[in-house]
């Protein structure tokens, strides 16, 4: 279990709205820019990992039950999608790094699959 | 607990706005204490159909119907029709525009997500009648 700040300090991230949310704890990650496969698993827990910087990607977290999203490569939001996750209770990162070497680093810092696998 | 019907205009081709009917529905749910289970599950659905008639559909609604023993959610639309029902139903199948992959969409995984989330699902459609999707689900458990 590791809590937000700590997935903020392990991918060198900025966080864009959430600070508030820094002690929730996830078990779970997801690294994905398909939406519909977000939806089809359990995500309570999970942080959302993807590169699309969109509304829809808030508002499939939001329905999904994640409780982050990390945009990776650097990919930045327009305030509209800042200004959703903040109404959403959805924290938002930034990180430089891609989607291959983030999820690596949550990896090895514990984090499952949403399915429970490693 | 009294019965709520509430109903929501969903625009085709409005990205800006689509999936905020779904998340309305969400939060009355939740504001009615439904077990997080059920809640999740109708939000899914709604949101999945909801996207699929802004991509693929026409102006319509999104409704629902609340109750103590169970939840509907209507989700019509008056556009192009889906020609083939049974082969829109199977996984991995899709006809998303490039523009719509883009942005996250098209795995073909809209409808078997509501079905595998919902107790009933009944879609009717005819080519260029529009579509009707609708999703049941049951309160089988506590809170409300
Ligand atoms: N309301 C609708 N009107 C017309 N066609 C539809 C409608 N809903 C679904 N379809 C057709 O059924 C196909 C499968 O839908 P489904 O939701 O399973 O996948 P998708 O929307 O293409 O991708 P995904 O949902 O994974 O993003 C669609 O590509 C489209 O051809
Ligand atoms: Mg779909």
């Amino acid at each position: 279990m590791i809590k937000l700040s700590t997935i903020a300090t392990i991918l060198d991230s900025d966080v864009l709205t959430g600070e508030e949310h820094k002690d929730r704890e996830f078990l779970y990650c997801r690294g994905s820019d398909l939406m519909s496969d977000v939806l089809s698993a359990f995500a309570q827990g999970s942080v959302f990992l993807t590169g699309l910087a969109t509304l829809q990607a808030v508002r499939t977290a939001s329905i999904s039950g994640a409780g982050a999203i990390v945009f990776v490569r650097n990919k930045k939001p327009n305030p509209d999608v800042v200004a959703l996750a903040k109404e959403e209770g959805i924290p938002l990162l930034v990180t430089p790094l891609s989607m291959f070497v983030s999820c690596g680093r949550l990896y090895q810092h514990g984090l499952t699959g949403v399915n429970g696998n490693r | 607990m009294p019965s709520i019907q509430k109903t929501f205009h969903v625009t085709k081709n409005d990205f800006i706005h689509a999936g905020e009917a779904s998340i309305h529905v969400k939060n009355l749910l939740k504001s009615l204490n439904y077990v997080p289970d059920l809640v999740r599950r109708v939000a899914i659905c709604g949101y999945e159909a909801e996207m699929n008639l802004v991509m693929h559909g026409g102006d319509g609604e999104l409704s629902v119907d609340v109750n103590a023993d169970r939840i509907i959610v209507d989700v019509i639309d008056h556009g192009q029709g889906i020609a083939d029902v049974e082969l829109a139903m199977q996984e991995g199948y899709s006809t998303a525009k490039d523009e719509y992959r883009e942005m996250g969409f098209g795995a073909g995984m809209g409808l078997p997500n509501i079905k595998k989330n919902s107790d009933e699902m009944v879609i009717t459609s005819e080519q260029g009648n529009g579509t009707h999707v609708k999703m049941v689900f049951f309160n089988k458990g506590l809170n409300v």
